[in-house]
């Protein structure tokens, strides 16, 4: 998995690739929660993720879950289609908010 | 036509016995990353005994069984915990702990197995929870739920740690058929989203068609035929055709055995009368 943050017109671009899986995304949660706590808006770049299992899912759950209550944004963005699908699953993909694109995230 | 996807299982030549009873005879199979192996039979032909076999319960008296490139016979014990980390199984009982809540029970691998955190474990079954149309018994107790309901949280806690590979015996033995049908759409989907490879012990055959990739049939614990959805439908065997015709084969009546059977005495060899009682319904 690999994790970079950036800044972009005033959010908080978390760029996720790689396999989030079990081993891997306690790290994500991690990042996530300290952003939450900083009340930043956030926007997941899901684009190079080729494999997220539900641990990885609850993670985002979680940190979108913080969002609300504290009144921050935290949009996924350009979802891979092995994400989408997971999301799916789940019919996760009707509770996120979900931008096509980064820079439609950022500007919505 | 060669299949590249990697093999996940790959069983030669097991030969297993239940004391001096052999049970599977030189039974042969691979099952491929994302396929969807279904296993047929009549009862007793040796289903839930392979399955067995599969997750490493049983010792076979020959032959191999390896998952996930590991032998699972022969593999150290910390090889055996990893490997069954990454495999997922709902027996045909459901199998749940009684003393314990459904999320509990769902909740368990995940807290035996990994070091996350209480609320992702907490998110994590509610979500499977979720995805097999249980959401909001996890307070209940096992001996609260509806049999068909059992088998939903035991498939819940078998995909509860996203596993590689998913074991189901008879997942939706004795549903209401629309919950059956869902159980079947949920497996497409868990194949489709997780890339499992997922076998299936089932005697309905409309739900193997629906989500099979290729079939093992069973007899007696043979395989009598093993290939694709298409090729078993079309299959000139008589044997498979019964099977798939719901016919029940005449059995032969012995005279002899049948008034020694009635009687109670012994058969002279054990398992002498198998040929008749599986032909009992
Ligand atoms: N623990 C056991 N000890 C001795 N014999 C057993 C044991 N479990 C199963 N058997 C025998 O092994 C044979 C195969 O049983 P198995 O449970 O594998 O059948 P199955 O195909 O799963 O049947 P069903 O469709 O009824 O579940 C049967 O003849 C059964 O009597
Ligand atoms: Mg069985």
């Amino acid at each position: 998995m690999n994790l970079d943050k950036r800044e972009h017109m005033g959010a908080v671009v978390v760029e996720l690739a790689g396999e989030v899986d079990l081993q891997h995304s306690p790290r994500l949660r991690k990042a996530l929660m300290e952003l939450m706590l900083e009340h930043r808006d956030v926007v997941v770049d899901m684009g190079g993720v080729s494999y997220i299992d539900s641990s990885g899912i609850a993670s985002l759950v979680e940190a979108y879950q913080m969002a609300r209550k504290g009144g921050g944004r935290f949009i996924l963005a350009a979802v891979s289609q092995p994400a989408l699908r997971v999301l799916q699953l789940a019919r996760l993909d009707k509770v996120f908010a979900i931008a096509e694109t980064v820079d439609g995230a950022v500007g919505a | 036509m060669s299949d590249t996807r990697r093999v996940t299982v790959e069983v030669r030549r097991l030969n297993t016995h239940y004391g001096t009873r052999q049970i599977l005879k030189d039974v042969s199979l691979d099952v491929r990353e994302g396929e969807i192996m279904v296993i047929m039979g009549g009862s007793g032909s040796g289903k839930s005994t392979l399955l067995n076999h599969l997750l490493g319960l049983l010792r076979p008296t020959s032959g191999t069984v390896k998952v996930l490139g590991k032998d699972i016979n022969t593999a150290s014990a910390l090889d055996v915990q990893e490997l069954r980390t990454r495999m997922g199984v709902a027996f045909q009982s459901g199998a749940l702990f009684s003393s314990m809540s459904v999320g509990d029970n769902i909740a368990l691998p995940l807290r035996e197995h990994t070091r996350l955190d209480a609320m992702t474990i907490g998110i994590m079954t509610r979500l499977k929870l979720e995805v097999v149309s249980l959401a909001g018994f996890e307070d209940l107790m096992p001996s609260e739920l509806s049999g068909g309901m059992i088998k939903r949280a035991a498939l819940a806690r078998a995909i509860v740690m996203d596993p590689k590979l998913l074991f189901c015996d008879e997942p939706s033995a004795g549903l209401d058929p629309v919950v059956a049908s869902s159980i079947d759409d949920l497996i497409l989907r868990l194949r489709d989203a997780m890339g499992m490879s997922i076998v299936v012990v089932t005697h309905d055959l409309d739900s193997a068609f629906k989500i099979a990739d290729r079939i093992c049939v069973l007899d007696q614990g043979d395989v009598l035929a093993l290939d694709t959805v298409a090729a078993i439908r079309n299959s000139p065997n008589e044997r498979i055709q019964n099977l798939l015709n719901r016919r029940t084969e005449e059995a032969e009546v012995d005279p002899d055995a049948y008034l020694r059977r009635l009687l109670g005495e012994r058969a002279r060899q054990d398992g002498e009368d198998d040929s008749q009682q599986r032909h009992l319904p």
